[in-house]
């Protein structure tokens, strides 16, 4: 029903474009009309791309006025800093060289546009400007590539080390699980072959004729000790996914057949973000909003949502199946002390499977 | 050109009595068959944008019972909610139609057939037979894919880029079965049209100009078709080994791109392969088909910025020089779409260098657009409104390239709505803007009639309102960390206040997509009942515009014109018109500009 009405408004909007433009046509006094764009055309549509750049910035300002809180908050990771920085000199690089040549080719659309009778200056070539506006992005790239560089490398460069917690990040279709290496800090060897020993409780796969595994610690919610470098082994079951941490700013792709890695050291507990301004009032804004909706639904006899509190978030970034928007395990990121309490609670692997 | 030699003999214009079926179906004419590649490709861009419509409604609006979605999708969208299984299928078949048939076929395909043998002043194209059989091809997988939306289970599912293990492993979602080998085989098909166009294209521009035509003295578009084809020709035979070797791994079982899968309660037999070297083969076609997509838009809105300008290019040597520099790089920056695949680090420092470098090429281009404007006459049709339009996204799109193609920022970035931002603006609204003007430019060439200004400027004006109020805040919702691909937000309280943002956009999307229908109504209206055109209605210098308006076979009657100057002999002092078309002998005295 709705289709046939949509259908039918569509056809009638055609209609009358259609008849519009014939009465328009009609209504022209008598003079050839050829479809080129004559000096009325030049007129109001230089004076829209004048009014086109405003909205240019417009929007920009807008946008950032209106959704900046949106964004991430500052990094809750010791490289995030190094990140943030890079990501900031790069957006002031853009907004300068989007501000300025949005403006001249707008301005010049405008400026120039065309009249009856005037001639274009006959402007061929001039090889000093190419060589200007060659070697000025040579240089801010240049910049760039190198501080990039230096980060990546300082980021990637993953060294096993005493003082270092690894943990193994294991994602299937659609959860997540985290397997902590134990007392002798090596995690046990694993292979989806053995997934189904111990009647399918050996959740990860962990290679029994391995002595190091049975220390092993498999969770479902990932602890971080803050202020201690962390060394992540991703491993995948089944199809491609990605571990995104967007607050740590950290992410690489979990993929079946072998193991990946990526190393960072939390800085921010999960208390402590939660008391920062930014948080409490992105929090509160988005409790405004689930009250609002909790409203709705109570009205319609349906159980209302929960109140909003923060945790950081692990998404899955690579696309993998029906529940990929779904697929949750939740951060915890807190002092040392308080990671070897809740550390001590764990079954081990050995005790798991007893 | 020895090899044509016998073209430029007197040309009698009837060689043989055709038939309907010879001249509009089985066509071997370039200009028939451009036709037929524009017609292909706009229905198909109406598939792929009602699509991209829908599930921006999903997003909007999540859960929420919509009568259009069970009106469009039947059992896909039960009570009217969108399956989120039919959410990834809309995605994955949007952006395959968008990429390859949309883009690719519908913007290469109509333009360098129809102006490739017009402006370097060739009879036809080299093989006319294996054009038409490129052209059936194309549409043979068109069938393919839109049949693939019809299959029970649904089409593909795995995201445009259809990485295994998801793809190859029919558990692993609905979309991976009988739709995915719907997908490749289509595809496969679809890239052995395009390397049988692109071969055309290529011997046709270097045996069959026409005399006077150097290299040197080619318009800017045929040089943008020129290098695309070459681009074509080395990365889409890459892109077909991979979809063989996944076609393998689907139904005979080898390894190359599995390896320990435990999936349905079942160890897979699979050892050894690696998903990441299809990520490799992927990308080594997926990196250049943006410029394969992108450098034609760019040769035919040089053409129009040129023309409507009433000015030379601004530097054409550079324009040139910057076409190859980006088709070279193009081909050895596929890696930065892959920083976080696990591959190795060090593989990653190298690519964020070779990806940098191409802002090199793109940036002198972008000044050399805006130097073009600079005290020119400016002829504001719509096909130059779009060109402008063309250079606004490609600089906004381009700018935030440099984030995604740093390895460091990409990490957090990486898959985010920021990416779906930038490369909506800097290849998809961009070649779109490209495929428009050109349309609008070369539509009395193409149909003997004008398309309507007035509804013109309306379409424009709209749209470019519309694509920057769907993809500027976009790049927020990714600078919040939201990922692509994701059916919904809800499953995430952090992302509530994403809400709104996403009813903005899916607002301006609507009505843009909208707008498209005005263009709609004006092109099938204007093919039958457009005002007549002039022969050169834009005053344009091109070669094309000095055949006449009725088709003929063979392009010219009688002889070939042969070629003097340039193509931008625009407002050159010391002549009395604007412009001088490339066929006019020099006159006494006056020099050839040394460009």
């Amino acid at each position: 029903m709705t289709v046939l009405l949509i259908l039918t408004v569509l056809v009638l909007v055609a209609i009358s474009i259609w008849q519009i433009t014939k009465i328009f046509e009609l209504s022209q006094p008598k003079k050839v009309n050829t479809q080129v764009a004559d000096d009325d055309d030049n007129r109001w549509n230089g004076q829209l791309m004048f009014a086109f750049l405003i909205f240019i910035y417009g929007i920009t300002l807008f946008s950032f006025w209106k959704w900046g809180d949106v964004m991430l908050p500052s990094a809750s990771s010791e490289h995030g800093i190094e990140y943030d920085n890079l990501l900031w000199i790069s957006f002031a690089i853009i907004f300068f060289t989007q501000t300025i040549t949005q403006g001249l080719l707008h301005y010049f659309a405008y400026k120039f546009r065309g009249e009856k009778g005037k001639k274009a200056f006959f402007y061929a070539d001039n090889d000093r400007l190419e060589a200007i506006w060659t070697i000025i992005p040579v240089i801010v790239l240049a910049g760039l590539i190198l501080y990039g560089l230096y980060t990546w490398t300082d980021i990637m460069t993953v060294e096993e080390n005493e003082e270092a917690l690894v943990v193994e990040l294991y994602a299937q279709q659609f959860n997540w699980k985290a397997r902590y290496a134990g007392d002798d800090g090596v995690l046990g060897d694993a292979n989806v072959r053995f997934l189904q020993d111990f009647d399918g409780k050996n959740l990860v796969g962990i290679d029994a004729t391995d002595p190091n595994g049975f220390d092993d610690v498999v969770v479902q919610e990932l602890h971080l000790p803050s202020g201690r470098e962390v060394i992540f082994k991703m491993r995948s079951q089944d199809v491609l996914h990605s571990a995104y941490m967007p607050h740590f700013r950290a992410q690489m792709n979990c993929v079946p057949g072998m193991i990946t890695e990526f190393a960072f050291t939390p800085t921010v507990t999960t208390e402590e973000i939660r008391q920062t301004d930014a948080m409490r009032a992105k929090v509160k804004k988005i409790n405004k909003i689930r009250r609002e909706k909790s409203e709705a639904l109570l009205a319609k006899g349906e159980e209302p949502l929960e109140p909003y509190v923060f945790d950081y978030l692990l998404l899955c970034n690579k696309i993998c199946g029906a529940s990929h928007y779904n697929m949750q395990i939740k951060i915890i990121v807190e002092t040392q002390q308080e990671f070897e309490k809740w550390m001590n609670d764990q079954q081990t692997f050995a005790e798991f499977i007893q | 050109m020895s090899a044509a030699a016998h073209l430029d003999e007197e040309d009698h214009g009837h060689h043989h009595k055709e038939t309907f079926i010879t001249k509009y179906i089985f066509s071997q004419d370039h200009k028939m068959i451009s036709k037929q590649y524009l017609i292909t490709g706009l229905f198909m861009g109406i598939i792929g944008i009602a699509m991209s419509l829908l599930f921006r409604m999903q997003l909007a609006w999540p859960e929420q019972p919509m009568g259009i979605m069970s009106a469009l999708l039947g059992k896909w969208a039960p009570d009217g909610v969108m399956d989120p299984n039919v959410y990834l299928a809309l995605v994955t078949i949007h952006g395959t139609i968008m990429v390859f048939f949309v883009l690719t076929a519908g913007l290469s395909g109509t333009f360098s057939n129809l102006l490739i043998p017009l402006q370097i002043g060739a009879r036809d194209m080299a093989s006319g037979l294996l054009n038409m059989i490129s052209y059936w091809l194309f549409f043979l997988s068109s069938i393919i894919m839109v049949g693939s939306l019809f299959v029970e289970a649904g089409p593909a599912a795995a995201g445009w880029t259809i990485y295994p293990p998801l793809s190859a492993l029919p558990q692993a979602q609905p979309g991976s079965g009988l739709g995915m080998t719907l997908w490749l085989v289509s595809m496969a098909i679809f890239i052995a049209s395009s390397l049988l166009g692109s071969l055309n294209y290529i011997v046709t521009v270097l045996n069959l100009r026409t005399k006077g035509m150097t290299m040197s003295r080619l318009p800017l578009t045929i040089w943008a078709f020129f290098v695309t084809a070459i681009i074509g020709v080395v990365s889409f035979p890459v892109l077909l080994s991979a979809a063989l070797l996944l076609i393998m791994d689907r139904s005979f079982g080898t390894s190359f791109f599995l390896s320990d899968i435990f999936i349905q309660g079942e160890v897979l037999h699979y050892q050894g392969g690696s998903p990441v070297l299809y990520e490799h083969l992927f990308w080594f076609l997926g990196h250049p088909e943006v410029y394969i997509v992108l450098l034609p838009a760019l040769g035919i809105t040089s053409e129009i910025i040129a023309t409507n300008s009433r000015k030379p290019i601004f530097g054409y040597r550079a324009m040139v020089a910057s076409i190859l520099a980006i088709a070279f790089l193009s081909t050895i920056v596929w890696g930065h779409h892959m920083f976080i695949s696990g591959m190795n680090p060090f593989l990653g420092s190298v690519f964020t260098f070779t990806t940098l470098l191409i802002a090199i090429p793109s940036a002198v281009k972008a000044f050399n657009y805006i130097t073009t404007l600079w005290k020119g006459n400016l002829q504001l049709n719509p096909a130059m409104l779009f060109s402008i339009g063309l250079v606004s996204t490609f600089i906004s799109g381009g700018l935030t390239g440099i984030i995604l193609g740093d390895s460091t920022l990409d990490i957090n970035v990486h898959d985010t709505y920021f990416v779906v931002a930038h490369f909506h603006l800097v290849m998809g609204i961009s070649a779109l803007y490209g495929l428009f003007a050109g349309v609008y430019h070369w539509f009395p060439k193409m149909f003997k009639r004008m398309m309507d200004k007035n509804l013109g400027y309306l379409h424009f004006w709209v749209t470019a309102i519309c694509a920057y109020g769907v993809f500027f805040p976009m790049h927020f919702i990714g600078m919040a960390g939201l990922p692509r691909r994701y059916y919904t937000n809800t499953a995430f309280p952090y992302f509530d206040d994403l809400a709104n943002i996403n009813i903005v956009i899916t607002v301006f999307a609507l009505i843009a997509g909208a707008a498209q229908l005005v263009f709609l109504y004006n092109f099938i209206h204007s093919i039958y009942y457009g005002k007549p055109t002039e022969q050169n209605p834009w005053r344009s210098n091109t070669l094309e515009w000095s055949a006449p308006i009725e088709h003929i076979h063979g392009n010219w009657e009688g002889k070939i014109p042969e070629v003097h100057r340039w193509a931008y002999d625009y407002s050159k002092p010391g002549q009395e018109e604007d412009f001088v078309p490339q066929h006019i002998p020099l006159k006494e005295g006056e020099e050839e500009l040394q460009h």
